[in-house]
Protein backbone atom coordinates (compact mmCIF):
# COMPACT_ATOMS: atom_id res chain seq x y z
CA UNK A 1 0.00 0.00 0.00
CA UNK A 2 2.32 2.75 1.43
CA UNK A 3 4.68 1.34 -1.89
CA UNK A 4 2.38 1.76 -4.15
CA UNK A 5 1.76 5.09 -3.18
CA UNK A 6 5.15 5.91 -3.08
CA UNK A 7 5.65 4.66 -6.66
CA UNK A 8 2.83 6.39 -7.98
CA UNK A 9 4.37 10.32 -6.43
CA UNK A 10 7.39 9.39 -7.66
CA UNK A 11 6.13 8.89 -10.86
CA UNK A 12 4.31 11.83 -10.70
CA UNK A 13 6.80 14.06 -9.40
CA UNK A 14 8.90 12.62 -12.32
CA UNK A 15 6.34 13.72 -15.05
CA UNK A 16 6.26 17.15 -13.54
CA UNK A 17 9.58 17.91 -13.49
CA UNK A 18 10.16 15.97 -17.84
CA UNK A 19 7.46 18.27 -17.99
CA UNK A 20 9.33 21.56 -16.54
CA UNK A 21 12.29 20.34 -18.02
CA UNK A 22 11.09 20.28 -21.50
CA UNK A 23 9.41 23.41 -21.51
CA UNK A 24 12.86 25.10 -20.58
CA UNK A 25 14.62 23.12 -23.18
CA UNK A 26 11.69 24.29 -25.70
CA UNK A 27 12.27 28.14 -24.75
CA UNK A 28 15.39 28.03 -24.67
CA UNK A 29 15.37 25.91 -28.37
CA UNK A 30 13.23 28.92 -29.60
CA UNK A 31 16.06 31.48 -28.71
CA UNK A 32 18.55 29.48 -30.20
CA UNK A 33 16.36 28.94 -33.69
CA UNK A 34 15.39 32.76 -33.62
CA UNK A 35 19.11 33.59 -33.28
CA UNK A 36 20.65 30.98 -35.78
CA UNK A 37 17.57 31.58 -38.60
CA UNK A 38 19.87 33.70 -40.49
CA UNK A 39 20.26 31.61 -42.90
CA UNK A 40 16.83 30.51 -43.37
CA UNK A 41 16.92 34.08 -44.83
CA UNK A 42 20.02 33.91 -46.52
CA UNK A 43 20.23 30.99 -48.32
CA UNK A 44 15.92 31.45 -49.35
CA UNK A 45 16.27 28.83 -51.75
CA UNK A 46 15.95 26.00 -48.29
CA UNK A 47 12.82 28.01 -47.03
CA UNK A 48 11.16 28.37 -50.11
CA UNK A 49 11.28 24.62 -50.15
CA UNK A 50 9.81 24.10 -47.40
CA UNK A 51 6.60 26.47 -47.68
CA UNK A 52 6.79 23.90 -51.52
CA UNK A 53 6.14 20.76 -48.70
CA UNK A 54 3.86 22.59 -46.19
CA UNK A 55 2.23 25.05 -47.69
CA UNK A 56 1.71 24.45 -51.64
CA UNK A 57 1.31 20.77 -50.86
CA UNK A 58 -1.26 21.61 -47.98
CA UNK A 59 -3.62 23.97 -50.39
CA UNK A 60 -5.97 21.18 -51.84
CA UNK A 61 -6.95 19.82 -48.33
CA UNK A 62 -7.16 23.69 -47.22
CA UNK A 63 -9.35 24.57 -50.07
CA UNK A 64 -11.71 21.55 -50.00
CA UNK A 65 -12.70 21.70 -46.39
CA UNK A 66 -12.78 26.03 -46.75
CA UNK A 67 -15.07 25.23 -49.10
CA UNK A 68 -17.27 22.45 -47.56
CA UNK A 69 -17.00 24.44 -44.15
CA UNK A 70 -18.56 27.86 -46.13
CA UNK A 71 -21.08 25.51 -48.01
CA UNK A 72 -22.38 23.24 -44.48
CA UNK A 73 -22.07 27.25 -42.24
CA UNK A 74 -24.64 28.85 -45.38
CA UNK A 75 -27.06 25.69 -44.94
CA UNK A 76 -26.98 25.58 -41.31
CA UNK A 77 -27.22 29.20 -40.83
CA UNK A 78 -29.74 30.09 -43.40
CA UNK A 79 -32.36 27.42 -41.64
CA UNK A 80 -31.87 29.24 -38.16
CA UNK A 81 -32.07 32.81 -39.90
CA UNK A 82 -34.79 32.27 -42.25
CA UNK A 83 -36.80 31.30 -38.67
CA UNK A 84 -36.58 35.55 -38.17
CA UNK A 85 -37.04 36.59 -41.41
CA UNK A 86 -33.35 37.64 -41.08
CA UNK A 87 -32.28 35.11 -44.02
CA UNK A 88 -30.12 38.15 -45.63
CA UNK A 89 -27.75 38.53 -42.71
CA UNK A 90 -26.42 35.10 -44.09
CA UNK A 91 -23.47 36.66 -45.43
CA UNK A 92 -22.68 38.73 -42.36
CA UNK A 93 -23.00 35.17 -40.40
CA UNK A 94 -20.54 33.08 -42.90
CA UNK A 95 -18.58 35.93 -43.31
CA UNK A 96 -17.68 36.57 -39.71
CA UNK A 97 -17.67 33.06 -38.11
CA UNK A 98 -15.17 32.33 -40.79
CA UNK A 99 -13.05 35.32 -40.79
CA UNK A 100 -12.63 35.78 -37.07
CA UNK A 101 -12.76 31.92 -35.51
CA UNK A 102 -13.32 29.46 -38.50
CA UNK A 103 -10.69 30.26 -40.88
CA UNK A 104 -7.53 31.06 -38.62
CA UNK A 105 -8.58 27.61 -36.26
CA UNK A 106 -9.11 25.46 -38.51
CA UNK A 107 -6.80 25.92 -41.11
CA UNK A 108 -4.20 25.93 -38.15
CA UNK A 109 -5.66 21.94 -37.13
CA UNK A 110 -5.36 21.40 -40.90
CA UNK A 111 -1.93 22.79 -41.05
CA UNK A 112 -0.84 21.22 -38.22
CA UNK A 113 -1.78 17.73 -38.73
CA UNK A 114 -0.72 17.48 -42.68
CA UNK A 115 2.17 19.65 -42.16
CA UNK A 116 2.87 19.85 -38.41
CA UNK A 117 3.33 16.21 -38.54
CA UNK A 118 5.57 15.49 -41.16
CA UNK A 119 8.05 17.95 -40.37
CA UNK A 120 8.31 16.22 -37.01
CA UNK A 121 9.23 12.74 -38.92
CA UNK A 122 11.12 14.27 -40.79
CA UNK A 123 13.66 16.06 -38.24
CA UNK A 124 12.80 12.67 -36.23
CA UNK A 125 13.95 10.60 -38.79
CA UNK A 126 17.42 12.60 -39.69
CA UNK A 127 17.92 12.80 -35.82
CA UNK A 128 17.48 8.97 -35.94
CA UNK A 129 19.38 7.83 -38.84
CA UNK A 130 22.13 10.66 -37.05
CA UNK A 131 22.07 12.91 -40.24
CA UNK A 132 21.62 15.14 -37.79
CA UNK A 133 25.12 14.34 -35.78
CA UNK A 134 26.81 13.90 -39.46
CA UNK A 135 26.27 17.73 -40.16
CA UNK A 136 27.23 18.63 -36.98
CA UNK A 137 30.44 16.83 -37.59
CA UNK A 138 31.07 18.81 -40.95
CA UNK A 139 30.50 22.11 -39.08
CA UNK A 140 27.12 22.76 -40.43
CA UNK A 141 24.35 23.84 -37.33
CA UNK A 142 21.43 21.35 -38.12
CA UNK A 143 19.42 23.67 -36.46
CA UNK A 144 19.99 26.54 -38.85
CA UNK A 145 20.46 24.70 -41.84
CA UNK A 146 17.73 21.74 -41.12
CA UNK A 147 14.80 23.12 -38.67
CA UNK A 148 14.84 27.09 -39.06
CA UNK A 149 14.13 27.13 -42.99
CA UNK A 150 11.42 24.74 -42.07
CA UNK A 151 10.17 27.06 -38.92
CA UNK A 152 10.23 29.97 -40.94
CA UNK A 153 8.35 28.39 -43.82
CA UNK A 154 5.51 27.19 -41.78
CA UNK A 155 5.58 30.59 -40.04
CA UNK A 156 5.42 31.93 -43.61
CA UNK A 157 2.52 29.50 -44.51
CA UNK A 158 0.25 29.82 -42.25
CA UNK A 159 -1.97 32.83 -42.87
CA UNK A 160 -1.73 32.28 -46.62
CA UNK A 161 -3.86 28.97 -45.71
CA UNK A 162 -6.10 30.87 -43.25
CA UNK A 163 -6.56 33.47 -45.71
CA UNK A 164 -7.34 31.30 -48.29
CA UNK A 165 -9.37 29.20 -46.31
CA UNK A 166 -11.88 31.80 -45.42
CA UNK A 167 -11.77 33.26 -48.65
CA UNK A 168 -13.06 29.84 -50.31
CA UNK A 169 -15.28 29.31 -47.20
CA UNK A 170 -17.23 32.65 -48.18
CA UNK A 171 -17.29 31.38 -51.62
CA UNK A 172 -18.58 28.36 -50.80
CA UNK A 173 -21.53 30.00 -48.22
CA UNK A 174 -22.06 32.48 -51.17
CA UNK A 175 -22.54 29.55 -53.61
CA UNK A 176 -24.86 27.52 -51.55
CA UNK A 177 -27.05 30.94 -49.90
CA UNK A 178 -26.97 32.42 -53.23
CA UNK A 179 -26.88 29.97 -55.91
CA UNK A 180 -28.78 27.49 -54.33
CA UNK A 181 -31.08 28.67 -51.81
CA UNK A 182 -31.69 32.28 -53.41
CA UNK A 183 -30.92 34.47 -50.96
CA UNK A 184 -30.77 38.18 -52.50
CA UNK A 185 -26.93 38.65 -53.87
CA UNK A 186 -26.97 42.38 -53.25
CA UNK A 187 -27.90 42.05 -49.38
CA UNK A 188 -25.66 38.97 -49.40
CA UNK A 189 -22.47 41.17 -49.79
CA UNK A 190 -23.88 44.34 -49.03
CA UNK A 191 -24.53 42.78 -45.16
CA UNK A 192 -21.03 41.59 -45.31
CA UNK A 193 -19.59 44.33 -46.45
CA UNK A 194 -21.61 46.53 -43.93
CA UNK A 195 -20.66 44.16 -40.99
CA UNK A 196 -17.31 43.24 -41.37
CA UNK A 197 -14.71 45.64 -40.62
CA UNK A 198 -10.91 45.29 -42.40
CA UNK A 199 -8.98 46.20 -39.16
CA UNK A 200 -11.10 44.25 -36.03
CA UNK A 201 -12.25 41.74 -38.16
CA UNK A 202 -10.38 40.94 -40.72
CA UNK A 203 -6.73 42.08 -39.35
CA UNK A 204 -7.39 40.43 -36.17
CA UNK A 205 -7.87 37.08 -38.42
CA UNK A 206 -4.49 37.45 -39.60
CA UNK A 207 -3.03 38.13 -36.25
CA UNK A 208 -4.74 35.02 -34.91
CA UNK A 209 -3.52 32.65 -38.14
CA UNK A 210 0.21 34.20 -37.89
CA UNK A 211 0.72 33.25 -34.01
CA UNK A 212 -1.55 29.74 -34.22
CA UNK A 213 1.80 29.70 -37.44
CA UNK A 214 4.22 29.95 -35.01
CA UNK A 215 3.14 28.18 -32.20
CA UNK A 216 2.07 24.78 -34.89
CA UNK A 217 5.58 24.86 -36.59
CA UNK A 218 7.55 25.88 -33.04
CA UNK A 219 6.17 22.44 -31.41
CA UNK A 220 6.65 20.55 -34.64
CA UNK A 221 10.30 21.41 -35.11
CA UNK A 222 11.30 20.74 -31.36
CA UNK A 223 8.92 17.52 -31.10
CA UNK A 224 10.85 16.50 -34.18
CA UNK A 225 14.46 17.95 -33.22
CA UNK A 226 13.98 16.11 -28.97
CA UNK A 227 12.30 13.35 -30.42
CA UNK A 228 14.14 9.78 -28.73
CA UNK A 229 16.35 8.47 -31.92
CA UNK A 230 14.39 5.00 -32.30
CA UNK A 231 11.45 4.69 -34.76
CA UNK A 232 8.83 4.55 -31.58
CA UNK A 233 10.54 7.51 -30.54
CA UNK A 234 9.78 9.52 -33.70
CA UNK A 235 6.19 8.00 -33.84
CA UNK A 236 5.77 8.85 -30.85
CA UNK A 237 6.98 12.49 -30.97
CA UNK A 238 4.35 12.68 -34.78
CA UNK A 239 1.77 12.47 -32.38
CA UNK A 240 2.71 14.61 -29.92
CA UNK A 241 2.93 17.05 -32.00
CA UNK A 242 -0.79 16.70 -33.32
CA UNK A 243 -1.98 16.67 -30.18
CA UNK A 244 -0.12 19.46 -28.67
CA UNK A 245 -0.60 22.06 -31.31
CA UNK A 246 -3.85 20.84 -31.99
CA UNK A 247 -4.49 22.33 -27.87
CA UNK A 248 -2.11 25.19 -28.15
CA UNK A 249 -4.68 26.29 -31.12
CA UNK A 250 -7.53 26.11 -29.18
CA UNK A 251 -6.36 27.62 -25.98
CA UNK A 252 -4.31 30.64 -27.97
CA UNK A 253 -7.43 31.09 -29.92
CA UNK A 254 -9.08 31.50 -26.57
CA UNK A 255 -6.82 34.14 -25.36
CA UNK A 256 -6.54 36.07 -28.44
CA UNK A 257 -10.64 36.11 -28.69
CA UNK A 258 -10.72 37.41 -24.95
CA UNK A 259 -7.98 39.92 -26.13
CA UNK A 260 -9.54 40.79 -29.47
CA UNK A 261 -13.32 40.77 -29.45
CA UNK A 262 -14.37 41.17 -26.09
CA UNK A 263 -13.00 45.21 -25.10
CA UNK A 264 -14.47 48.39 -26.78
CA UNK A 265 -17.98 46.99 -28.55
CA UNK B 1 10.41 18.15 -59.01
CA UNK B 2 13.47 20.53 -59.44
CA UNK B 3 14.23 23.86 -57.90
CA UNK B 4 12.82 25.84 -60.83
CA UNK B 5 9.55 24.56 -60.67
CA UNK B 6 9.26 24.70 -56.66
CA UNK B 7 9.90 28.27 -56.69
CA UNK B 8 7.07 28.69 -59.56
CA UNK B 9 4.83 26.48 -57.06
CA UNK B 10 5.75 28.92 -54.37
CA UNK B 11 5.27 31.88 -56.67
CA UNK B 12 1.71 30.91 -57.42
CA UNK B 13 1.27 29.69 -53.47
CA UNK B 14 2.02 33.23 -52.15
CA UNK B 15 -0.06 34.67 -55.34
CA UNK B 16 -2.86 33.40 -54.53
CA UNK B 17 -2.14 33.80 -50.75
CA UNK B 18 -1.84 37.40 -50.95
CA UNK B 19 -5.27 37.30 -53.70
CA UNK B 20 -6.96 35.67 -50.71
CA UNK B 21 -6.16 38.47 -47.98
CA UNK B 22 -7.00 41.22 -50.29
CA UNK B 23 -10.23 39.63 -51.67
CA UNK B 24 -10.63 39.64 -47.91
CA UNK B 25 -9.95 43.11 -47.55
CA UNK B 26 -12.00 44.35 -50.74
CA UNK B 27 -14.70 42.35 -50.90
CA UNK B 28 -15.89 41.25 -48.05
CA UNK B 29 -14.02 44.20 -45.44
CA UNK B 30 -14.84 46.83 -48.31
CA UNK B 31 -12.06 48.29 -47.53
CA UNK B 32 -13.10 51.16 -50.48
CA UNK B 33 -15.50 52.74 -47.56
CA UNK B 34 -12.63 52.49 -45.13
CA UNK B 35 -12.33 55.95 -46.55
CA UNK B 36 -9.59 58.19 -44.53
CA UNK B 37 -11.71 61.36 -45.62
CA UNK B 38 -11.42 64.53 -43.97
CA UNK B 39 -14.02 64.76 -41.29
CA UNK B 40 -15.23 67.21 -38.47
CA UNK B 41 -16.48 65.81 -35.10
CA UNK B 42 -19.44 67.51 -33.10
CA UNK B 43 -21.16 66.86 -29.60
CA UNK B 44 -24.53 65.74 -28.55
CA UNK B 45 -25.55 66.12 -25.58
CA UNK B 46 -28.62 63.30 -24.57
CA UNK B 47 -29.97 62.38 -21.07
CA UNK B 48 -29.97 58.67 -21.93
CA UNK B 49 -28.52 57.12 -24.84
CA UNK B 50 -29.62 53.65 -24.52
CA UNK B 51 -27.93 50.85 -25.97
CA UNK B 52 -25.98 53.19 -28.19
CA UNK B 53 -21.67 52.12 -28.88
CA UNK B 54 -18.85 53.61 -29.91
CA UNK B 55 -18.57 52.98 -33.53
CA UNK B 56 -22.88 53.06 -34.65
CA UNK B 57 -23.44 54.56 -37.62
CA UNK B 58 -24.75 58.31 -37.55
CA UNK B 59 -27.11 58.82 -40.47
CA UNK B 60 -29.25 61.92 -42.52
CA UNK B 61 -32.20 60.29 -43.90
CA UNK B 62 -31.05 56.87 -43.67
CA UNK B 63 -27.66 57.37 -45.78
CA UNK B 64 -24.49 56.89 -43.28
CA UNK B 65 -22.58 60.34 -42.83
CA UNK B 66 -20.46 59.34 -39.95
CA UNK B 67 -19.72 57.57 -37.07
CA UNK B 68 -20.10 57.66 -32.85
CA UNK B 69 -16.45 58.29 -32.23
CA UNK B 70 -16.90 58.69 -28.18
CA UNK B 71 -19.08 58.56 -25.58
CA UNK B 72 -18.54 59.93 -22.25
CA UNK B 73 -20.43 60.59 -19.39
CA UNK B 74 -20.47 64.49 -18.58
CA UNK B 75 -20.31 64.57 -14.58
CA UNK B 76 -21.39 68.58 -13.94
CA UNK B 77 -24.48 68.02 -15.85
CA UNK B 78 -24.97 64.03 -15.53
CA UNK B 79 -25.78 64.01 -18.86
CA UNK B 80 -24.34 62.01 -21.82
CA UNK B 81 -22.06 63.25 -24.30
CA UNK B 82 -21.35 61.99 -27.68
CA UNK B 83 -19.36 62.57 -29.87
CA UNK B 84 -20.03 62.06 -33.85
CA UNK B 85 -17.17 62.04 -36.55
CA UNK B 86 -19.13 63.45 -39.51
CA UNK B 87 -17.68 63.17 -42.95
CA UNK B 88 -16.52 66.76 -43.94
CA UNK B 89 -18.58 66.13 -47.39
CA UNK B 90 -21.84 66.42 -45.15
CA UNK B 91 -22.52 69.86 -44.26
CA UNK B 92 -25.37 70.63 -41.67
CA UNK B 93 -27.10 73.66 -40.55
CA UNK B 94 -26.86 74.62 -36.50
CA UNK B 95 -30.09 73.45 -35.49
CA UNK B 96 -30.01 70.13 -36.85
CA UNK B 97 -31.26 67.61 -34.37
CA UNK B 98 -29.96 64.17 -32.68
CA UNK B 99 -31.92 61.68 -31.72
CA UNK B 100 -30.92 58.32 -30.77
CA UNK B 101 -32.85 55.64 -32.86
CA UNK B 102 -32.93 52.23 -33.11
CA UNK B 103 -33.06 50.11 -36.95
CA UNK B 104 -35.58 47.79 -36.79
CA UNK B 105 -37.73 46.18 -33.82
CA UNK B 106 -34.30 44.54 -32.69
CA UNK B 107 -31.43 46.36 -34.61
CA UNK B 108 -28.48 48.70 -33.46
CA UNK B 109 -29.23 52.25 -32.42
CA UNK B 110 -27.98 54.71 -34.53
CA UNK B 111 -28.00 58.56 -34.27
CA UNK B 112 -30.28 59.89 -36.71
CA UNK B 113 -29.97 63.76 -37.74
CA UNK B 114 -32.20 66.18 -38.98
CA UNK B 115 -31.49 69.02 -40.94
CA UNK B 116 -32.45 72.16 -39.30
CA UNK B 117 -33.33 75.63 -41.16
CA UNK B 118 -30.18 77.57 -39.84
CA UNK B 119 -27.82 79.75 -42.17
CA UNK B 120 -24.93 78.88 -40.30
CA UNK B 121 -23.21 75.43 -40.95
CA UNK B 122 -22.27 73.06 -37.97
CA UNK B 123 -18.50 73.90 -37.62
CA UNK B 124 -15.39 71.35 -36.05
CA UNK B 125 -16.11 70.64 -32.20
CA UNK B 126 -19.22 72.22 -31.62
CA UNK B 127 -22.55 71.29 -29.89
CA UNK B 128 -25.87 70.21 -31.34
CA UNK B 129 -28.56 71.38 -29.23
CA UNK B 130 -31.44 69.70 -30.14
CA UNK B 131 -31.68 66.44 -29.07
CA UNK B 132 -33.83 63.47 -28.02
CA UNK B 133 -32.75 60.36 -26.17
CA UNK B 134 -32.81 56.74 -26.84
CA UNK B 135 -36.75 55.65 -25.83
CA UNK B 136 -36.09 53.10 -22.73
CA UNK B 137 -39.12 50.41 -22.88
CA UNK B 138 -39.20 50.33 -19.21
CA UNK B 139 -40.11 53.89 -18.96
CA UNK B 140 -42.75 53.40 -21.93
CA UNK B 141 -44.15 50.52 -19.77
CA UNK B 142 -44.69 51.99 -16.70
CA UNK B 143 -45.87 55.81 -18.29
CA UNK B 144 -48.39 53.10 -19.93
CA UNK B 145 -49.34 51.98 -16.44
CA UNK B 146 -50.03 55.46 -14.85
CA UNK B 147 -52.00 56.28 -17.59
CA UNK B 148 -53.94 53.40 -17.08
CA UNK B 149 -54.16 53.90 -14.11
CA UNK B 150 -54.92 57.38 -13.94
CA UNK B 151 -58.13 56.65 -16.07
CA UNK B 152 -59.27 53.77 -13.79
CA UNK B 153 -59.39 56.29 -11.26
CA UNK B 154 -61.20 58.81 -12.97
CA UNK B 155 -63.70 56.23 -14.30
CA UNK B 156 -64.46 55.06 -10.73
CA UNK B 157 -64.59 59.01 -9.32
CA UNK B 158 -67.37 59.50 -12.49
CA UNK B 159 -69.31 56.24 -10.82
Amino acid sequence: MLVALRTALTRLGAAVTAGVWRLGYGARFFGYLILHSGTAFRRFRLTMREIYFGGVLSLIIILVSGLFVGMVLALQGYETLQRYGASEALGVLVALSLVRELGPVVAGLLFASRAGSAITAEIGLMKATEQLSAMEMMAVDPVARVVAPRFWGGVISMPLLAALFSAMGIFGGYLVGVVLIGVDEGAFWSQMQAAVDVRNDILNGVIKSVVFGFAVTLIAVFEGYDAPPTAEGVSGATTRTVVTSSLAILALDFVLTALMFTGGA
Amino acid sequence: MNRSAIDLWVGVFVAIGLGALLFLALKVGNLASFSTAQTYQVEARFSNIGGLKVRAPVKSAGVVVGRVAEIRFDNESYEAVAVLTVDSSYKFPRDTSAKILTSGLLGEQYIGLEAGADARMLKDAERMRITQSAVVLENLISQFFFNKAAEGGDAKGAK
